[in-house]
């Protein structure tokens, strides 16, 4: 069953349309992350599907219901903002109940509910403070248990982790992630940070200038980009992008390097082809691309190398203990199930 | 206290020689003598105020700030006078009453132009703005004439109604809603609230700072309103108490110590509002509920 299904969507500002068509269906209890760079029409996407925007055409439907001419109020839903924004001039517990307010429950019941969120989130201590005692951790915390005491069908994350520090991001996402396992909800979240969007997602929408570019398994979007926008998008660090020829079953870079990939359609004609640093190591003898290492970047257990070449600095992975030193000259290659090939002109994955 | 002794304790510091230090005493010292100058000419009047009211009639054109034979006759006068009672609660009546229209109707379309797209907002905030500058003194004939027309003279309504909404208070509010983010209000529109609950169980508590100050300024300037309120007005029981006061003159004389002892009593209500609603005044509120 399908929590949430898009078809068609369009919005347009004016003469401006900002989002072309969008399809997507989200199944119960899965977790989608709507992830591009900023003004590709994520957060938009989401603030249809909450209702604080309204539809220039296509259909949202939400547990079976399409609700476009739904006040937000109505959808069922229930959104966490980027800002937290939780209420200053209240409690931790009105402000988690105060998606109740409306809902006509016992008060008894009210409470319970809170108190159960309140343990979820590990803040039962906490909820008679008011926001401004709480740390920024705990603000986003409270905005999360205000979303979940209404128990919708879908909730909405609008980038709430970016306004945390570094390392309580990496904290706060591991905990959503487990709360998601633990309360089975289904969850669209949109972000700007691939990685945020590699680690939680069950499915990633990459989006790019109101378009989305692919939907697929944090696997399928790293292995098998469907262009070269998502291919440079995800991963980091990013693809490195190398012009070149193909003919016959060859592959020939502008540098005179060469690989043989099986398979490759007949004729001759120019392409892109990309390679992870991850899968581009020095090699013995001819490789793919030669040049000067300019810079080392030690991660410990291996090292970034950045490799000046005629078409520009590569990045490529070496041994961490005995990474070239900055100013050999080194031969950079990758097996052949390990690179990708592209379109030139439309950017589209060729294999 | 304390910050003036930073001031010198980083001045010491940073003018190790003598010459350069006596430069900074000197600057500190003329800081200093312009602020109590400032200062005393805006106590001095309150203090004039006061002795005056302490005063025989026969002494109060003599400057001397300090009575001769200082005593309470004024208050008692002022006081058993029945007609002051009726002044000073027709002034606090008007007073609170604008001051709640004002704190509300301002805040609502204040909110409204800051917080909704509509077609014409511009124009309709241009206008309101164009009001404020059209002088009171321009606005009583008409205000009169309307009066008139509804037979407003000569009552409570009638003194009220030209300041029952503000076209600053408007301003002020609108100006406070821009720091309101759209995020509570869209949080609070998921959550099931309806626009006038947003706006008073959400908005309103986040701009509180700014309701203070507005409720602050409005009272003050319907307390101390006497244009408007001396015309409006015809009898006795309908003045208000700066309308009341003036009558302590006659043509032949003014009772100064009287209109001073009415003064001082009549300042006693601005006091308690400002200790009220001061302590509303703290900045960084609407803050502590997002990123901090």
């Amino acid at each position: 069953m399908s929590n949430l299904i898009i078809r068609d969507l369009v919005k347009a500002y004016g003469n401006t349309e900002v989002l072309h068509a969008i399809n997507l269906e989200v199944k119960a209890g899965e977790f989608v992350v709507f992830v591009g760079p900023s003004g590709c029409g994520k957060s938009t996407t989401l603030r249809l599907v909450a209702g604080l925007e309204e539809v220039t055409s296509g259909e949202i439907e939400i547990a079976g219901r399409v609700v476009n001419n739904l006040e937000p109020k109505d959808r069922n839903i229930a959104m966490v903002f980027q800002n937290y924004a939780i209420y200053p001039h209240m409690t931790v517990r009105k402000n988690i109940g105060f998606g109740l307010r409306a809902a006509k429950m016992p008060r008894a019941e009210k409470d319970k509910r809170i108190e159960d969120i309140a343990d979820i989130l590990g803040m039962s201590d906490l909820l008679s403070r008011k926001p401004s005692q709480l740390s920024g951790g705990q603000r986003q915390r409270v905005a999360i248990g205000r979303a979940m005491v209404r128990d919708p069908a879908v909730f909405l994350f609008d980038e709430p982790l970016s306004n945390l520090d570094a390392q309580l991001r990496t904290q706060m996402r591991l905990e959503i992630k487990k709360l998601h396992q633990r309360v089975g909800a289904t969850i669209v979240f949109v972000t700007h940070d691939q990685v945020e969007a590699m680690t939680m997602a069950d499915r990633i929408v990459i989006m790019k200038d109101g378009h989305i570019q692919q939907i697929g398994t944090p696997s399928e979007v790293y292995h098998t980009p469907a262009n070269a926008f998502v291919a440079g998008f995800i991963g980091s660090p990013a693809m490195n992008m190398l012009a070149g020829e193909v003919s016959n079953g060859r592959v020939t870079l502008e540098g005179g390097g060469t690989i043989d990939i099986p398979d490759l359609p007949n004729g001759r004609h120019p392409i892109h082809l990309g390679v992870r640093p991850d899968d581009l190591h020095p090699v013995e003898g001819p490789g793919l691309i030669e040049g000067p290492v300019t810079l080392q970047e030690p991660l410990g257990h291996e090292t970034l190398i950045y490799v000046g070449g005629t078409q520009g600095e590569i990045i490529a992975k070496a041994d961490g203990r005995l990474p070239p030193p900055v100013g050999t000259h080194v031969a950079l290659g990758a097996t052949a199930e390990n690179v990708h090939l592209f379109d030139p002109e439309t950017g589209v994955s060729l294999r | 206290m304390t910050a003036s002794h930073d001031i010198r304790a980083t001045s010491s510091g940073l003018f190790a020689n003598t010459a350069a230090r006596r430069k900074a005493n000197m600057g500190q010292f003329i800081r200093w003598l312009v602020l109590m100058v400032l200062g005393i000419a805006m106590v001095m009047p309150i203090v004039y105020m006061i002795s005056t009211s302490l005063k025989w009639p026969h002494e109060i054109y003599d400057v001397s700030l300090i009575p001769q034979e200082p005593h309470l006759e004024n208050y008692t006068y002022v006081l058993e006078d029945g007609r002051f009672y009726g002044w000073f609660l027709n002034s606090l009546v008007i007073a609170v009453i604008t001051t709640v229209s004002n704190v509300i109707f301002d805040s609502l379309v204040g909110y409204t132009l800051c917080k909704f797209r509509f077609p014409g907002r511009y124009i309709v905030f241009i206008a309101i703005l164009s009001t404020l500058m059209i002088p009171t003194e321009m606005l009583v004939i008409p205000w009169y004439l309307m009066s008139q027309s509804f037979g407003w003279l000569d009552t409570h309504w009638g003194i009220m109604f030209p300041g029952l909404m503000t076209a600053f208070g408007t301003f002020l509010m609108k100006q406070f809603f821009e720091t309101v983010p759209d995020d509570f209000i869209e949080a609070a529109r998921i959550d099931g609230l309806n626009e006038l609950q947003i706006w008073w169980t959400v908005a309103m508590p986040l701009v509180r700072p700014a309701l203070a100050a507005l409720a602050i300024f409005v009272f003050l300037g319907n307390w101390t309103a006497f244009i408007w309120p001396l015309i409006v007005t015809n009898s006795w029981d309908m003045y208000t108490l700066p309308v009341g006061l003036s009558t302590f003159a006659d043509e032949a004389d003014v009772a100064w110590e009287l209109v001073m002892t009415g003064a001082a009593i009549s300042t006693i209500p601005t006091l308690v509002v400002f200790l009220i609603f001061q302590r509303f005044i703290i900045r960084g509120v609407v803050m502590a509920g997002l990123k901090g």
